[in-house]
């Protein structure tokens, strides 16, 4: 078998499932996007290219605040990550292998176990609440929970590994000899940061924000556990069209909106921002 | 123990896409022999060695050792062991099944006894189930001698396998290699860029440059009768000095070298051409001040003016000036200490006429010449 | 022969602020350590609770009930097995196939590279609400029912892009010159494979299905779309968000971690022999 035979043998079930699986239901997406039916009677192909405009009146709210929210997430989950991943790279010594295990092991216990946590962390009961009420930054009758707050602390949460470990994977390449050339040449601790590593760090910054704000735009969980129908974000809305109400055209319009508007996005990013390898 | 065969390269070469590595090289390496393919990075001789060894196939061309042409047989068919530059030793196998590898994939009897004996031959026994990532460059560069050497192949290939290691060691291990070498009789045939390397080492070396051999020698026939500029230039240093052919008397030519006559024993000159290059070697050149009258018989003489002096303990090392321009390199051995010229001196550097060589002019002078960051140009 | 001065002696607390001046940046790598642990210690907590009500927010009293009685909750433990056996199959799926593709990607030549990568990297930038609802959408015009099945093909699907990144990485970094010494040294092409290649990707492929696990045993919101009326763990646990929290799944949560983290210690401690 000549090499290449070789190679498309390999490569065939892999890429099959992937163009199946994968492929074909964004075609599929796009024209279920564009029938008109109902549950009961079924759906035809009619080509109702308004739907798109009708679903973006409708739901221009939630589509908004999704991206707010997962922008404002992505930011604090980067001023949280950053210190975190710049000591494991660079100050943490032998003690390296055991923080990466640390910042990685709490993410395999089951994320929605984890956001019921929050739902105690942040409950009206209990200890935050009390000591915030008490402190007086929360009114007497001051909510965590309910609140975009609380929805945007879920979702910092759970996407801080997929932000933590491209900024580490990238500080860790760091030459700790390009730091001391800075101090050498007369730069202090934060210039030498803002102008050598805070650059070189850069694909990581990019690979983190990527991989949590992609995510983090579509999710529906946090609101779900943390929130409330007014800080709905558009996951919410295609989920419950697909899956309560059923109207599979509006919510195959939203999917095909969400994913149109992150590539978007990402293309824009990246060609500003500058990334080589993505896989 | 020697083994009898020989191994041939019959108008092989190599291209990779439009470059060509290797160009219709022709080359017999005589059995027992330690050989050297010598040259600069991409002249070819990795290439060479790794057709050899079955790790790249020619693109054009023949391959035998002995009466087989082995041409198209894939490595483990050939009774050819590589030593690698970077010692690719199995990180997940220990030293003792590292050197055992070999033997057990051609089920050889004793494996126990003959991995023990390697390994004392390298003196590493101590280490024998260590794992590799434990060892230090130099233990590495052992371990891997001893697993190709094992399965006494009748060829063993070394590509550059001192690069790695400090100068030291490298000495070191330049003797060990080649005492080795005697002990078992094998044929090595030992890639490396550096020409001191090959000259205290091999007893046939082959210069290459860019994919063909300039020259193909013994140590001393290439360093004293270089056949073209490259190996002049690439083998020690040369002083190059334009001459043109203005007559013949018996044995020797006449040459004028910007007006002054120099003398060279045809027999030295690989050229018959009417432009030369007189070669002249810097410690075959003497030095003494100028006007001095007593110029020895058979010398040629030219004059000029220091311009640069520098101690390096052994020797001074002089740069001289020649009115027509050239600047030339001269060793003096201290022979005394405090004796010497500075610069500004005028002087009068002389040489046997023997000693000298001759080549074609019409070579580019400057070609196989390494800057050699000691000495001062 | 100069004389310096002594250095003033300074007090306790600008000493101490000094400390914490030079230690900047691991005082809030500490904060942002003990924001990672602080849910993971309270499920652990809260799996000790015996709530008032079928919610386990508030703590009422300590109780090892939830421990012992860990299958207590209606419909937890079946969910469990679900989640475990699509785990294992799509992790033997996804592997086996990610595997190959690697090998294709890294020791093969042909053509269409930049189109298979791009294809393999997709899935992983696409929002989770997007693939699953596409795969329904794919589902519903194929009229296939949703369950266990679908769910199956979902996950092998997205732990397919993970494998391969895993996988590549891995082989990307394997020394071609060790094949080639194995080669010189009579090692024909299955030998080579055997004994030197397969050993040396080994830990590659096993982080790749571990990854893959992890990956399909979380997943909640693609499941949640190809699932029909079958239950994954995490699909019960959303349900519990409205129908009633029990402390056991604090238990299975705590249990998890534990696991992660032992699995993540064992891998460190093997790799200090290597």
């Amino acid at each position: 078998m000549t090499r290449r035979g070789t190679a498309y043998l390999l490569m065939l079930p892999a890429l099959a499932w992937l163009a199946v699986f994968f492929l074909i239901p964004t075609v599929t997406l796009v024209s279920q996007s564009l029938q008109e039916g109902s549950l009961e009677e079924g759906y035809v192909v009619t080509g109702n290219v308004g739907i798109y405009a009708d679903v973006l009146r409708d739901y221009a709210p939630q589509f908004l605040r999704s991206l707010l929210y997962a922008g404002i997430a992505t930011v604090a989950a980067l001023l949280i990550a950053y210190p975190l991943a710049y000591t494991i790279a660079l100050k943490a010594g032998r003690w390296r292998n055991v923080l990466l295990v640390l910042v990685v092991a709490p993410f395999f216990t089951s994320f929605l176990v984890r956001t019921l946590a929050w739902k105690i962390i942040l409950g009206d009961d209990n200890l935050v609440v009390d000591a915030l009420r008490f402190v007086g930054v929360l009114g007497d009758d001051g909510r965590l929970l309910a609140t975009p707050f609380a929805v945007i602390c879920g979702l910092t949460y759970n996407f801080l590994p997929f932000m933590t470990l491209p900024l580490y994977a990238s500080l860790e390449k760091l030459d700790g000899r390009l730091l001391e050339a800075a101090n050498d040449l007369y730069a202090g601790a934060f210039t030498a940061f803002r102008k050598v590593t805070l650059p070189l760090s850069m694909p990581g910054v990019v690979g983190g924000t990527l991989l949590t704000f992609i995510p983090a735009a579509g999710d529906y969980v946090n609101v779900e556990f943390l929130g409330t129908p007014q800080t709905s974000m558009i996951g919410n809305v295609i989920q419950s069209r697909f899956l309560v109400v059923g109207d599979y055209p509006a919510a195959a319009a939203l999917s095909v909106i969400l994913m149109v508007t992150i590539v978007v996005m990402v293309m824009v990013y990246v060609r500003r921002a500058g990334t080589e390898e993505l896989v | 123990m020697a083994s009898g065969e020989d191994l041939r390269l019959v108008d092989v070469t190599k291209r990779f896409g439009p470059m060509v590595a290797v160009d219709d090289l022709t080359l017999t390496i005589p059995p027992g022999s330690f050989f050297a393919l010598l040259g600069p990075s991409g002249c070819g001789k990795t290439t060479t060695l790794r057709m050899i060894g079955g790790l790249e196939r020619p693109s054009e061309g023949r391959i035998h050792l002995g009466e087989q042409d082995i041409t198209d047989r894939k490595p483990y068919q050939r009774p050819v062991n590589t030593v690698f530059q970077s010692y690719a030793l199995f990180p997940h196998l220990d030293i003792y099944e590292n050197v055992a590898f070999g033997l057990r994939r051609r089920r050889a009897a004793e494996v126990a006894q003959k991995v023990t004996a390697a390994l004392s031959m390298v003196e590493l026994t101590e280490l024998a189930r260590r794992r590799p990532a434990q060892l230090s460059g130099g233990q590495q560069q052992r371990v891997a001698l001893a697993r190709a050497l094992v399965n006494r192949p009748q060829l063993l290939l070394l590509d550059e396998p001192l690069g790695a290691l400090d100068l030291k060691l490298r000495r070191q291990m330049q003797l060990e290699l080649k005492r080795i070498q005697t002990e078992v009789g094998l044929t090595f045939v030992h890639v490396t860029h550096d020409q001191e390397e090959a000259m205290t080492m091999a007893d046939t070396i082959a210069v290459m440059n860019q994919g063909k051999v300039e020259q193909l020698g013994g140590p001393t026939e290439l360093y004293e009768t270089p056949a073209t500029v490259f190996v002049a230039n690439f083998l020690g240093q040369s002083n190059l000095l334009p001459a043109s052919v203005s007559g013949r008397s018996g044995d020797d030519l006449l040459l004028d070298v910007a007006g002054s006559r120099v003398v060279l024993p045809a027999g030295r000159s690989r050229s018959t051409a009417e432009q030369l290059f007189v070669g002249v070697r810097p410690e075959k050149l003497h030095v003494r001040a100028a006007g001095d009258a007593t110029l020895p018989d058979g010398h040629n003489a030219v004059t000029g003016v220091v311009t640069d002096a520098s101690f390096v303990g052994v020797s001074t090392q002089y740069v001289v000036r020649v009115p027509w321009g050239q600047d030339l390199t001269v060793f003096v051995q201290n022979l005394h200490s405090g004796d010497r010229f500075q610069p500004g001196a005028s002087v009068m550097l002389h040489w046997a006429a023997a000693n000298a060589f001759g080549l074609d002019g019409t070579e580019d002078p400057e070609a196989g010449r390494i800057i050699d960051p000691e000495l001062v140009q | 022969m100069t004389i310096t001065a002594p250095a003033p002696a300074r007090s306790a607390p600008s000493r101490a602020l000094d400390w914490v001046r030079d230690h900047l940046v691991q005082f809030f790598a500490g904060l942002a350590l003990l924001y990672l642990f602080l849910p993971v210690i309270v499920v652990f907590a809260f799996s000790f609770n015996d709530p008032a009500g079928r919610f386990n927010f508030q703590w009422r009293r300590f109780s090892l009930d939830a421990w012992r009685d860990v299958c207590g909750a209606p419909g937890m433990c079946d969910s469990l097995l679900v989640s475990l056996q699509v785990g294992l199959l799509a992790t033997v799926v996804a592997t086996l196939l990610g595997t190959l593709l690697s090998f294709a990607l890294v020791r093969h030549r042909f053509r269409g590279r930049a189109a298979t990568n791009l294809l393999i990297f997709l899935p992983m930038a696409t929002p989770e609400v997007v693939m699953g609802s596409s795969l329904l959408a794919l589902f519903v015009q194929g009229g296939v029912d949703r369950g266990f099945w679908t769910i199956f093909v979902a996950h092998v699907l997205f732990c397919l892009s993970f494998v391969v990144v895993t996988v590549k990485a891995r082989l990307q970094g394997l020394d071609p010159g060790l094949e080639q010494a194995a080669m010189d040294l009579y090692a024909n092409e299955w030998q080579t494979f055997r004994l030197v290649t397969w050993p040396l990707v080994l830990p590659g492929i096993l982080a790749a299905a571990l990854l893959s696990f992890s990956l399909s045993f979380d997943d909640f919101i693609i499941t949640n779309f190809n699932s029909g009326s079958t239950v994954t763990f995490p699909m019960y646990v959303f349900g519990a968000n409205q129908r009633g929290v029990p402390p056991q799944i604090n238990v299975i949560g705590s249990l998890m971690f534990l696991a992660a983290l032992g699995i993540a210690l064992a891998a460190q401690y093997r790799r200090k022999k290597y």
